[in-house]
């Protein structure tokens, strides 16, 4: 099935669904292939292929809302799937916030092309699949001697998706991605075993590094772990690197999120237009960037995307309101969910920012914890390095750091200069002054 | 997006994946019910009808993956079905199916995993995925088995109508009780939330040694939670229970249960403190507090990672880890727990499995793979998420039983510390054996006795380290019926835990200095 037959059976559910008794109906149908290959101990270890598709059907009647999800795309056993749908909604008490989305705010979609789709997609073989997966392990033992364990990986992935709405919208929507990975275990003098990993990828197969740099990098990351020790507790600057850096964001985009707002389980209901936190922080969602992993013209109610300010020095501008939650908090939607996070970068590298230092832990990684999302209260498990002086002195671990969002983003120092760009949120390494950190 | 999935958690809570789906839906034979299966030859009858296959389709699909020269093959066939029922602003008005069918077949070569799936149940197809999983191996040709003989398993979670064929309406009264509940229980509550789930799934596995096992697998949660506010200030907090059980499991007790410890928890949020920031002695209550040993010691004990020599306790078999008060089994038997399974997705028989006997490690946690390489018979934990993805050695549930002391002599013994009741996730780094876990709700301890609530902290140690600093096992064991999702390299599985009131002499908590 191609997407244009996939748009044909969408609007099928969705006449299917209005004649069965439905109001409205919402229908996506998703299409996916994935090849992912684990190279250990110089052969293939795990090889692993699928096609995927999956059609979900959402019902409106009456104020009743409900959702059905099938990977059964035969309209002979459809009917019958439609009609239960149908018949279970009935059971529901009506809310009469629950319509589908008004036409108007899915209208006026941008027209560009957001060059989500690789074409080299089609001529990767298996072969070549497997030598890289191969690739990433060799580089992992060339650059260590003593590898306890260690993993290649290659992973690809191609993707369609159609979305119709009776209120009369219609999308559709193609991608690739790739990625890969080394992952590697050592010892150190003490037999105490660590591991990291380095990973690669983007839409685009061009944008996976070499295995040779993965390899590197994962035994660089490995190696510069070995001796880690627990410090003292105490208040230290916090430089986040930029690979671990989304829960610090996550805190924020977490209490934008329109349903906390609604459900007074945010942190920041009506804080909008106040200053929060330190005016070097400015927040972008922008599902428009090309080839981002969070890129999309529409979003899952069928709402046209828009760039927008989420934080503007400081200041939040606006929530991450869907449609339903837009009607229930009398506010204009804006959309359910972030795109493309993307940021004010400042000018200083991570190594610049480690030479600000005078006594801080850079943390590389977290383990565990949580946050409170209605408080902002946050606690999570970290491993690094302990930096004073402007020079990293020793690795830490099992060390925690706590504190609150509000506070701990109103001491940010500086915005790095580093975008991760392996993910949709292209956060920086980012300096934090007075954290608390719990460890002896 | 994280490429990398070889993080292990547990956490709890909606955010587990909801096997959901359409009521009184059956694909294959619509009207004929499935509601009762018998036992014997004619369940597997059953079975089989209700994939739409039989013994010679299994048997050619088997031999088409071993045709490249695989040692070993095997098919796993799943339908789940499932609902997901939300009530909100005191309504009802949102609800969730999904339906899933499909075949995973898997073929080994040695100890290199070929893998496909599909989600048409047809020859065509079936015949193409295990083409695709025979290629993990590249010379020789197989045979299927001559026959398979069924095994029958044990039921350690009968249930009295099966979820799919009760209707929404017979769940929106549990959902409104509890929503009154808690509404009658105070007036500082802003916002509730109930949401119900029930999942059923059908699964069938043949092996190419010959062995055919299936199994109804039900799973059921009820969660609430709540927003309080006072003076301006906001709390939330919640509760939940899970287990293989039916509708019959939501008794009045129950309901009322959840109800009051959503509210309490909530409400005693607005006096919490937090505590100081360092090492200190910390008491683990009784139930949800097993989160210590599945982080701990749990997933260290999983062979795929001694297999490879990651792991911690990769070379601590029948070395003492703990002291002689502790032992901690995994155990897939308990009845209508969530992690109780019948039989493991590789057709292995399911067992309790001692893990730490007096203090002494015993034994890895197998699946087949692992259980070859070190020469031993499986122990029942080869589980999967679904038809989608290879099974792992994965825990069941996992708990400490009894020690010699009593919960108020534990408490007593601690001058100034903290103590854990709740919690909602964890995580764990296999290498190094550093965990963590996160207390939602707890108190301080000083001078022997509870004080001041405490909220939101997160604890962070090591596990073989911490195993030794387990000074006091109390004689209060319970086990948690919390909703809780284990995740492991992409997958995730229910699991449970449990253990005793227990002192940890010295662990670092993540407070405020």
């Amino acid at each position: 099935m191609n997407n244009k037959e996939r748009l044909e059976l969408a609007h099928w559910v969705a006449s299917q669904s209005k004649k069965a008794g439905a109001d409205d109906a919402s229908v996506t149908i998703t299409f996916s292939r994935d090849v992912n290959v684990d190279h250990r101990d110089r052969k293939v270890d795990q090889l692993t292929e699928s096609t995927q598709n999956s059609l979900s059907l959402s019902i409106y009647l009456g104020g009743r809302f409900s959702n059905h999800t099938t990977c059964d795309l035969r309209r002979d056993t459809l009917v019958g799937f439609i009609d239960q749908a149908v018949a279970m909604t009935r059971y529901l008490t009506p809310d009469p916030d629950r319509v589908i989305t008004d036409i108007k705010y899915c209208q006026g979609i941008e027209q560009r092309d957001l060059k989500m789709l690789d074409p080299a997609y089609g001529s990767v073989t298996a072969e070549q699949r497997v030598r890289f997966a191969r690739e990433c392990e060799e580089a992992v033992r060339a650059a260590a001697s003593d590898v306890v364990s260690c993993t290649g990986n290659y992973s690809d992935s191609y993707n369609e998706s159609v979305k119709v709405l009776t209120n009369g919208f219609e999308g559709e929507k193609s991608s690739t991605s790739f990625s890969a990975y080394a992952e590697v275990t050592l010892q150190d003098g003490n037999g105490v075993r660590v591991d990291d990993y380095e990973e690669g990828g983007g839409l685009f197969l061009r944008e996976i590094p070499l295995p040779e740099f993965l390899g590197r990098r994962a035994v660089e990351r490995t190696q510069s772990k070995f001796g880690q020790i627990k410090i003292a507790s105490g208040t230290y600057d916090m430089i986040v690197a930029n690979r671990s850096g989304s829960r610090m964001i996550g805190g924020i985009t977490g209490a934008l999120s329109g349903q906390a707002v609604y459900r007074k389980s945010s942190f920041l209901i009506d804080k909008l237009e106040q200053k929060m936190f330190s005016e070097k922080l400015t927040i972008i969602d922008d599902p428009f960037v090309e080839s981002g992993f969070g890129s999309s013209l529409y979003d899952g109610d069928g709402m046209s995307a828009h760039r927008r300010v989420m934080v503007e020095k400081g200041v939040p501008k606006a929530y991450y309101i869907d449609w339903f939650h837009s009607c229930k908090l009398k506010m204009e939607p804006t959309t359910g969910g972030n795109s493309n996070l993307i940021y004010e970068y400042g000018t200083m590298s991570l190594d610049d920012l480690i030479k600000q230092a005078k006594k801080a832990i850079l943390v590389t990684g977290f383990v565990g914890g949580n946050s409170n999302g209605t408080t902002g209260d946050f606690s999570y498990g970290v491993f690094g390095y302990y930096v004073e002086d402007g020079k990293i002195v020793h690795p830490v671990n099992e060390m925690n750091v706590s504190g609150n969002f509000i506070t701990l983003w109103s001491n940010l120092v500086e915005m790095g200069n580093d975008p991760y760009l392996v993910s949709a949120n292209r956060r920086p390494s980012i300096y934090f002054k007075d954290v608390s950190f719990a460890g002896l | 997006m994280g490429l990398m999935t070889r993080r292990k958690f547990v956490t709890l809570g909606a955010q587990g994946i909801v096997l959901a789906t359409i009521p009184g839906f059956l694909r294959f034979n619509p009207t004929a019910a499935f509601a009762r299966p018998s036992e014997g030859p004619d369940k597997l009858a059953e079975y089989y009808a209700h994939f739409g296959v039989d013994e010679a389709m299994i048997n050619e699909l088997i031999a088409t993956g071993l045709s490249h020269g695989g040692d070993y093959c095997d098919v796993y066939f799943q339908h789940s079905i499932g609902t997901n029922t939300v009530l909100e602003d005191d309504k009802v008005s949102r609800a969730f199916t999904s339906v899933d069918l499909g075949v995973g077949i898997r073929v080994l070569k040695g100890d290199q995993t070929g893998y496909s799936f599909t989600e048409e149940i047809t020859p065509v197809s079936m015949k193409l995925a295990a083409q695709t999983a025979a290629n993990i191996a590249t010379s020789g040709s197989g045979t299927a088995p001559a026959g398979f003989k069924y095994r029958p398993t044990p039921d350690y979670y009968s249930i009295q109508v099966p979820w799919e064929d009760l209707t929404v309406d017979k769940k929106i009264p549990v959902l409104q009780k509890l929503n009154e509940k808690m509404a009658a229980l105070d007036t500082r509550l802003v916002r509730r939330r109930v949401t119900f789930s029930d999942s059923t799934s059908y699964v069938l596995v043949a092996t190419s040694d010959g062995r055919v096992v299936c199994d109804y697998q039900p799973l059921t949660s009820l969660g609430a939670s709540c927003t309080a506010e006072q003076n301006g200030r906001r709390e939330s907090c919640g509760s939940a229970a899970s287990g293989r059980r039916g509708l019959e499991y939501y008794t009045e007790e129950l309901i009322d249960r959840l109800a009051r410890d959503a509210v309490a928890d909530t409400i005693r949020m607005f006096d919490a403190v937090k505590p100081e920031a360092g090492e200190m002695p910390v008491v683990l209550g009784a139930g949800h507090s097993g989160i210590l040993l599945h982080e701990a010691i749990g997933h260290g004990m999983e062979a795929d990672c001694n297999r490879r020599n990651e792991s911690i306790f990769a070379d601590k078999i029948g070395k003492p880890v703990a002291r002689d008060i502790v032992t901690i089994v995994d155990d897939g038997t308990n009845p209508n727990l969530r992690g109780s399974i019948n039989v493991d997705d590789e057709a292995n028989e399911s067992q309790r499995t001692v893990l730490v006997e007096n203090g002494i490690l015993k034994t890895y946690m197998h699946d087949l793979i692992s259980s070859k390489h070190y020469g031993l018979a499986p122990t029942g934990n080869g589980r999967r998420q679904s038809f989608r993805f290879n099974p792992l050695p994965r825990m069941r549930n996992t708990y400490m039983l009894n020690g010699p002391h009593t919960r108020e002599e534990v408490i007593a013994s601690v001058k100034k510390g903290l103590y854990c009741k709740s919690f909602t996730n964890g995580q764990v780094l296999i290498g190094p054996g550093d965990f963590t876990f996160y207390v939602q709700s707890g108190s301080l301890i000083e001078d022997g006795k509870l004080t001041a609530p405490v909220k939101d902290v997160n604890i962070i140690g090591n596990g073989p380290q911490v195993l030794e600093k387990i000074t006091m096992v109390a004689n209060d064991f319970a086990m948690s019926d919390g909703t809780w999702m284990c995740g492991k390299g992409g997958q995730s599985a229910p699991v449970t835990l449990g253990q005793p009131t227990v002192l940890v002499s010295s662990i670092t908590v993540g407070g405020v200095s």
